[in-house]
């Protein structure tokens, strides 16, 4: 299991359900590793701006990473951890390697609309 | 140190929160000081991008993201404020209160600033190199090795990193070839030794990358011969760069004194030419730089910055009688 502090998808059910009853969701696959953890730690820093949208992690190398390694969005990716948006279940938007703050920032407000009121 | 009351108000404010901001945020907050550490990344800066580290004393193995967490807590635990993934947008460095604003709207002030903004892996910059980052080109052999089993791929640099990193990359890679821009190594002997007696590895010398090129993921490169001028194209399934670290001191030209390399020129007591502006870490001008080095130069730095705020207060307190 990663070691971060964002919920963590561990099953294929629970990946469906996570995107059945979100109309938001952004996934980081990866591992614990230098471009990895950047991501997490931004993605856990934007969660309580951003509480319209659910940020889970997902284990690269786990038993359900393949949910996200097939995605066709993903086929040319070859840098860690592959960042993936969801909006109404659908595949919005797909990232490799590290990203900003300032990245993440910009698709979350381009794909999912205002951010909620603080 | 005295408060007056106003939340944006501290005694030091360290700029980076890597080893170096880390360790003087331990220090100065242990010492009561009203203690802000702003960072523009994640916490814990280039130590977060090592997997391993086993040369710290006291540790025998450990990750670097482990020992970020650790130090960020020891840090936060002794009364430090830790902002991370903040813009430094603006800052006035000159006249006893130094003042520093982030993302354009919030503004804080100390009488003492340490500068800690670490470094980061230096780009080739060349056409492609942002478009294929992660579709091909790669900074991190241990994070993304294995997406290359079996294929070609190339290494550019000189350096330690880069010939210790193409040896590691032969356990996916069909073949590694390593270009160079000089007709040498600056790797230490044994890497040098190591690399050329690895059968994958190949070595083009005197040339660099001049432009990434593919169709959605990375195809091929163009090599320039630096000695003939010739450009020649090369098909290539994967590109790994070590060119070593720049100082992230952009910012801060012609506000405190740097060398032609952009580090931060200080003295023994990491006092830059601005009073009441210590700098430590990466960022400053030295030789050898390593997590050991720059927790000693966090501590010289709290310690130099302790010092100057006792003066401060000696001083507001002369004003006032």
């Amino acid at each position: 299991m990663l070691q971060t502090s964002l919920k963590h998808i561990l099953t294929e059910q629970d990946f469906q359900d996570t995107l059945r009853s979100n109309e938001n969701v952004m996934i980081c696959c990866g591992r614990m590793g230098p471009m990895c953890i950047p991501v997490y730690e931004v993605m856990d820093e934007l969660q309580g701006d951003y509480d319209h949208v659910a940020f889970r992690d997902m284990e690269f190398d786990g038993p359900i990473g393949h949910l996200i390694r097939t995605l066709p969005e993903c086929k040319s990716f070859r840098g860690l951890p592959f960042t993936v948006y969801f909006k109404n279940g659908k595949v919005v938007r797909a990232t490799t390697s590290i990203q900003t703050k300032d990245q993440v920032t910009e698709i979350l407000d381009a794909e999912y609309a205002a951010r909620a009121a603080k | 140190m005295t408060w007056d009351g106003n939340p944006n108000t501290y005694d030091v404010i360290v700029v980076g929160a890597g080893p170096a901001g880390l360790t003087a945020g331990i220090y100065l907050g242990r010492a009561k000081m009203r203690t802000l550490v702003l960072n523009e990344g994640p916490v814990g800066g280039q130590l977060v991008l090592t997997h391993e580290i086993a040369n710290y004393p006291g540790v025998e193995s450990i990750s670097g993201y482990q020992l970020a967490a650790t130090m960020k807590k020891q840090a936060s635990t002794f009364g430090c404020t830790i902002r991370s993934n903040v813009a430094v947008t603006n800052f006035d460095l000159d006249g006893e209160v130094k003042t520093i604003e982030v993302n354009g709207k919030e503004t804080f002030c100390a009488p003492a600033i340490i500068l800690a903004m670490g470094g980061r892996s230096r780009m080739l910059s060349v056409p492609g190199e942002q478009e294929f980052k992660g579709k091909g080109i790669s900074y991190c052999a241990t994070c993304d090795g294995d997406f290359f089993q079996d294929k070609d791929i190339i290494v550019v640099g000189g350096g330690n990193s880069a010939l210790e990193e193409a040896v590691s990359l032969t356990k996916y890679a069909r073949s590694v070839t390593i270009v160079h821009q000089f007709d040498e190594f600056q790797a230490f002997a044994h890497a040098i030794e190591e690399a050329r007696a690895n059968a994958k590895i190949s070595f083009i010398m005197q040339s660099t990358v001049t432009e990434f090129m593919g169709n959605g993921f990375l195809q091929s490169v163009k090599i320039r011969n630096l000695v003939s001028g010739e450009i020649t194209e090369r098909a290539i399934d994967g590109v790994f760069i070590f060119i070593g670290y720049v100082p992230n001191t952009e910012k801060f030209v012609g506000r405190v004194q740097l060398n032609s390399g952009g580090e931060v020129v200080v003295n023994s007591s990491l006092e830059t030419n601005v009073q009441g502006v210590y700098a430590a870490g990466d960022s400053i001008q030295k030789k050898y730089r390593q997590v050991t080095t720059a927790v000693a130069d966090g501590t010289i730095a709290a310690l130099s910055a302790i010092g100057h705020l006792h003066n401060h207060r000696a001083n507001q307190l002369e004003k006032a009688l």
